[in-house]
């Protein structure tokens, strides 16, 4: 039986390299792979809470995470996809119709 | 069974509002060729839903388990979201037929996204704020990206959603810290815990990223920066619904959350809020005063005005949070009327979207320049308007709290907002018309506005009507 602090410390670390994809990507399409493993490092954290509490509420979280996550990737897709039919690419440098 | 079904009636403006969109997705996708029908049935579905938040207003309390509140605060909440979605649809059709989009998926749609905010706003349980936070923010990005063959309207898409999804991000990792350092979820828990969890480190960096993750959906600084790119770029009817209900929204789950629920007053939360709160205002009114294009001008003007409110996230306690209550009200009203006539003047292929075209518009529509100066003229604070209550109703609540070096930031900040605000009158009324082409004034529009107007003169002339009914919630 590990220490919850392992498995706080890896999601963290997941988190964080999230955060860092997100921020450095130009690319739309590794940007929200980024974002989903953001999501997924918080799924981590809340199911290692809920086993170190002994209470469901972390993992009943999980499961709306994964199906709002599901919706996301289905809407952020059909965008990328819509933008690619005028733009033709998906690199976020060129996009740049809207500036002040 | 019976637990459930008195829970579904006793969030009857939800329920109805779920069973009216998902009717209507299924009809659409029977009859495609039958807007008219799906326009009225959704006005007819939101009347349905403002009359059930009436209903059951004295009702108090909460249901599903703590998880949501129902009657009063919830009944409100639920009729002013019920109210906007009913303005935007009555501004979205007639703009939509003229600058094409009019897919009958619209209506369900935006039905959908009302359900997120009522969720959002009534939620005491972190896993609600979560769902409808999503609920909302989902919908809002394929609204964004409606017209999509419009290329602006695309990036706009692009940007609210990868932006939005790593703020939800943000917002999720706060809702697990919080859960791991107080064992629940539920807001009542929490609050019943407080003593314990005040000087909890876990504890307090959840809260930090929850805060961060809402306000970047009230667009405060420093996490607007999507917002004048997707105010602009979505269609106007859009932006209307996405600044006043999605802003509304936000600030009455972060009221909830952070100054009913936390009783955060007075820690070092508010120090944070404060700071917020004052770049916020200076640099969204700043800002604004140097845009050419007016949506992006309100745009600015929503950074500056999310300011203003977080004031009353400061001030905290009751008079506080009803201050934030009557501001939502008064600028939901005052922002939709100026999408509203933006929506209107705009042409097709995004034309006549620069303030300058705004030039001699009172000599070519007297009664949408007149409308257009009294929203402007609420937006910047001056009374008998609504803006100047909400923005008093504020300042009030900061000075009563011992900030009042923040509402002397505020009413500087609103001064600055003056100027670019009366801009667009003095165009309007003492410069020559740019142009000599028709602006057509649709019906539906015309009514949304007209009601609008009349809201902020009403609670800009009988203030206490709201305020006093805000000040007995909590």
């Amino acid at each position: 039986m590990l220490s919850i602090n392992y498995y706080l410390i890896l999601s963290a670390v997941l988190f964080t390299i999230g955060v860092v994809g997100v921020l450095t990507r130009r690319n739309a399409i590794l940007i929200f792979m980024c974002i989903e493993l953001m999501l997924n490092s918080v799924n981590l954290t809340l199911v290692a809470f809920s086993a170190y509490l002994g209470n469901v509420e972390g993992q009943v979280l999980v499961f709306f995470v994964m199906a709002v996550a599901a919706a996301e990737a289905a809407v952020g897709l059909a965008i990328v996809l819509a933008l690619f039919r005028n733009h033709v690419t998906v690199n976020l440098d060129e996009i740049n119709i809207l500036k002040w | 069974m019976n637990t459930v079904l008195s829970d579904l009636s006793a969030t009857a403006p939800i329920t109805a509002t779920v069973i009216v969109a998902l009717l209507l997705v299924v009809v659409h996708s029977f009859t495609r060729e039958f807007k008219t029908g799906l326009y009225w049935m959704t006005l007819g579905g939101i009347f349905i839903g403002i009359y059930l938040g009436v209903v059951t207003f004295h009702h108090t309390g909460y249901a599903f388990n703590n998880m949501l509140m129902i009657g009063g605060f919830a009944s409100l909440m639920d009729i002013f979201f019920l109210s906007a979605a009913a303005f935007t649809i009555l501004l979205s059709r007639p703009y939509l037929e003229r600058t094409g989009g009019h897919y009958g998926e619209y209506y369900p749609m935006i039905l959908f996204a009302t359900i997120g905010m009522m969720t959002l706003a009534t939620a005491t349980d972190l896993i609600m704020t979560f769902i409808g936070l999503e609920v909302m923010s989902v919908t809002l990005y394929v609204l964004a990206g409606w017209t999509r063959k419009v290329k602006e309207s695309n990036e706009a898409a692009l940007k609210y959603f990868l932006l939005g999804a790593f703020a939800t991000g943000f917002l999720l990792y706060g809702i697990a810290l919080i859960y791991g350092a107080s064992g629940t979820t539920n807001l009542v828990g929490i609050s019943e815990n407080m003593e314990a969890l005040k000087g909890n480190l876990i504890f307090i960096a959840g809260c930090g990223l929850l805060l961060i993750g809402l306000a970047f959906k009230v667009a405060a600084v420093p996490f607007h920066l999507w917002v004048p790119d997707v105010y602009d770029g979505s269609p106007t009817s859009v932006s209307a619904f996405m600044s006043t209900g999605a802003k509304g929204a936000a600030f009455a789950a972060l009221a909830l959350i952070f100054s009913v629920k936390f009783e955060f007053t007075n820690s070092q939360v508010n120090t944070v809020i404060a700071l917020l709160a004052v770049i916020s205002m200076v640099l969204g009114n700043v800002v604004a005063i140097a845009q050419t294009s007016i949506k992006r001008m309100l745009a600015y003007s929503s950074i500056a005005h999310a300011g203003y409110m977080l004031i009353g996230m400061v001030a905290g306690t009751e008079i506080g949070v009803s201050a934030i209550l009557f501001y939502i009200v008064a600028y939901m009203l005052t922002n939709l009327g100026a999408f509203g006539v933006v929506s209107i003047f705009e042409k097709e292929n995004r034309k006549n979207l620069d303030i300058e075209d705004y030039a001699g518009l009172a000599r070519r529509r007297p009664v949408l320049a007149a409308l257009m100066a009294v929203f402007m003229f609420s937006l910047a604070g001056i009374p008998p308007l609504a803006g100047f209550f909400g923005k008093y109703y504020l300042f009030l609540a900061a000075v009563e709290s011992g900030y009042t070096w923040l509402a002397i930031v505020g009413v500087a900040a609103s001064l600055v907002s003056v100027y670019y605000y009366l801009r667009v009158v003095v165009l309007m009324y003492f410069h020559d018309q740019s142009s000599e082409e028709p602006v057509l004034l649709p019906a539906s529009g015309m009514v949304s506005l007209g009601l609008s107007a009349a809201g902020i003169f009403l609670f800009g002339i009988l203030p206490s009507l709201l305020i006093n009914t805000f000040r007995g919630l909590f």
